[in-house]
């Protein structure tokens, strides 16, 4: 006999009487632990659409909207492709790279692609060489990245698909998505047909599960030669050296290019970043329920177990059971049901998290090891000082109440 | 064992004051056999309680060999109780969700004693009291003859040097009754203490000496002075 068999009995004589407030932390517990392993993820999975996504500022035509450009990237609305140069000369600090795009429909192996002029990093290279530009090694202030200037352009074209940019891209040849590799059966080495003229596969670029996987890559003033388009693009993505570059960004290049729109790339995520500040919020008002309401319930099922055993606990006090083993044993009830409801509640509320994540989110959610421990830890904080009150008013019971007749 | 100097307890409800009990000076010896008689409301189980530690008086002191039990704090209050009381209630007061054998551990339990020791004491004192096949029976599936004797199977765990009883025969049939009470006879052979509240005249009958209580007064507190084999 000890303490924890004199509590675990009466728990196991009568669990329908602590099931309510158990049932009460549990659920809290399995909202808290859902919501916050959701957001959790569904953070991460913004956090690194931004970093795949590379550009942190996108330039585009005034009238363009972000759904066009995501959707399809094609749109007939265009920019002059001066206002490239017009970027570079302006060197803007903490612009580490430049990426504009021209986008049209164009058909491989008769299905419909999207061809996709690039300019690459290469080009650049030689035109700040040209016109004597340091190109991007201005630094912004409070720049985060530790260097900054002249690099190599020598990267692989597979990097295209996390870069977002291609250093070396010869006018004959193009990049091929997954799944376009996949139904016209390409391989780097042979030759796709676009416009009636023959480019050279450089590279298949490995899935991203992005539009990008049925493109056709192929350089920027190729694509404006064949299309007729002229010295055009639909965007330019403007990669800033960190993330803090974009804000200083936009309102340099919004004055330097009056004609275009210039967003960051966390408005374009702002709805998914939106909803997961929400569900933040949300999780902060669980919990706040999870106080309140599971608080309440421990406190008034344990103040009335100590009702029902005022007699018992008389007795226990006759017997000789100090005041403060009285209060333990009433604050052993409560971690009890609290730990029961916690536990069960964290393992609840990461299945529903698993389960509900991919189609809340369309995120993957694994175990949160120290957000579950801090779940369990706030429920046994609340049932504890939930339950400190009652406990210490069966301490302070009179224990001549053990001579009252039944 | 007891002396109890200038005592009152007064209870005050609705502006109204009680005197539950009064005693300028009452002594209770070692090895006395002390039944405390009287109707109800006399202050019968205010005394009790005082006796005990668990009740304080408003005036005056109660010696607990050689201590003054209520200018002792709570735990060591507690402590004399644990160690040196048993207590034995008319309604037994068994846990109910604890065994036989659990009850009777409980007070090992809080006197620190081992788990294997808490076992093998409690199972030799049901088997004293005749419930070494009932170890494993709860309360509700015992017989109120048979409660009691479990009860007072743990009022004897921690060898008390004194026990207080409230009506211990109040709820017990006749066979149940005897069996209590030759217990008690046996406990004051060996030179210790009770003190008994009890409408059972046969019961007081078998005490060495009563306290008649009428209205919280001690009524020829020295009456009936003898012994139990007179």
């Amino acid at each position: 006999m000890n303490l924890k068999t004199l509590v675990w009995r009466e728990l196991a004589e009568r669990p329908s009487a602590m099931l309510t407030s158990t049932l009460t932390i549990l659920l809290g517990v399995t909202a808290l632990v859902a919501i916050r392993h959701v957001t959790v993820f569904s953070e991460r999975e913004v956090g690194q659409q931004l970093q795949s996504l590379g550009a942190n500022v996108l330039v585009l035509p005034k009238d363009a909207t972000l759904q066009d450009y995501y959707s399809a990237d094609l749109t007939e609305r265009t920019l002059p492709e001066s206002h490239v140069a017009s970027i570079l000369l302006e060197n803007l600090p903490g612009v580490e790279r430049l990426s504009p795009k021209l986008c049209v429909s164009a058909k491989v192996a008769n299905r419909d692609v999207t061809l996709t002029g690039i300019l690459p990093q290469s080009e650049f290279q030689a035109k700040a060489a040209w016109q004597s530009v340091s190109l991007f090694s201005n630094k912004h202030e409070g720049c985060k990245k530790a260097a900054c200037g002249p690099k190599t352009y020598d990267a692989a074209p597979e990097s295209l698909a996390s870069e977002r940019t291609i250093d070396q891209l010869k006018d004959n040849e193009a990049i091929i998505g997954a799944d376009v590799a996949e139904f016209s059966a390409l391989k780097p080495g042979q030759t796709v047909e676009l416009f009636g003229e023959k480019l050279q596969v450089l590279a298949v670029l490995p899935r991203t599960g992005t539009v990008d996987d049925s493109r056709v890559f192929a350089h920027l003033h190729t694509v404006q030669r064949l299309t007729n388009a002229g010295e055009v693009v639909n965007a330019i993505e403007v990669m800033g050296c960190c993330e803090d570059a974009a804000g200083g960004l936009v309102p340099k290049l919004a004055e330097l290019l009056p004609d275009a729109k210039v967003v960051t790339i966390s408005q374009v995520v702002s709805t998914q970043v939106g909803i997961n500040r929400l569900m933040s919020q949300m999780s902060l008002f669980v919990l706040g329920i999870l106080v309140i309401v599971g608080g309440a319930s421990v406190a008034s099922t344990i103040s009335s177990n100590v009702r029902e055993r005022r007699r018992e606990v008389g007795t226990l006090m006759a017997l000789g059971a100090t005041p403060s083993l009285v209060t333990r044993m009433f604050l052993l009830k409560a971690w009890t049901l609290g730990i029961v409801g916690a536990v069960g509640g964290s393992v609840l509320g990461l299945i529903v998290a698993m389960v509900l994540g991919a189609h809340w989110a369309g995120v993957t959610v694994k175990p949160l090891p120290g957000l579950i421990a801090l779940s369990i830890g706030a429920a046994l904080v609340i049932t504890t000082l939930a339950a400190l009150w009652p406990a210490r008013s069966a301490a302070k019971l009179d224990p001549c109440c053990c001579f009252q007749e039944v | 064992m007891f002396h109890l100097q200038d005592i009152t307890k007064v209870y005050r409800r609705r502006q109204e004051e009680v005197v539950a009990f009064k005693a300028a000076s009452l002594d209770i010896g070692l090895g006395e056999y002390v039944a405390v008689v009287g109707p109800s409301g006399s202050g019968k189980t205010t005394l009790l309680s005082m006796l005990g530690g668990m009740l304080s008086p408003d005036t005056g002191k109660v010696w607990f060999e050689g201590e003054s039990l209520y200018d002792l704090p709570v735990t060591a209050r507690t402590q004399r109780r644990r160690e040196r009381i048993g207590f034995v209630f008319q309604t037994f007061n068994l846990v109910p969700y604890l065994t036989a054998l659990e009850n009777v551990q409980v007070p090992l339990f809080l006197h620190g004693v081992s788990k294997s020791e808490q076992r093998d004491r409690a199972v030799a004192l049901l088997e004293q009291v005749g419930l070494g096949n009932r170890v494993e029976h709860k309360p509700s599936e015992l017989s109120t003859g048979q409660q009691q004797r479990v009860a007072l199977a743990r009022t004897l765990a921690n060898n008390p040097r004194l026990i207080l009883a409230d009506e211990p025969t109040g709820n017990l049939d006749p066979d149940s009754r005897e069996a209590v009470l030759s217990m008690f006879d046996n406990f004051v052979r060996e030179g210790r203490t009770i003190v008994m509240v009890t409408h059972d005249p046969g019961a007081a009958a078998r005490a060495s000496r009563r306290l008649c209580l009428n209205d919280g007064m001690l009524v020829m507190p020295e009456e009936s002075r003898t012994t139990k084999a007179a």
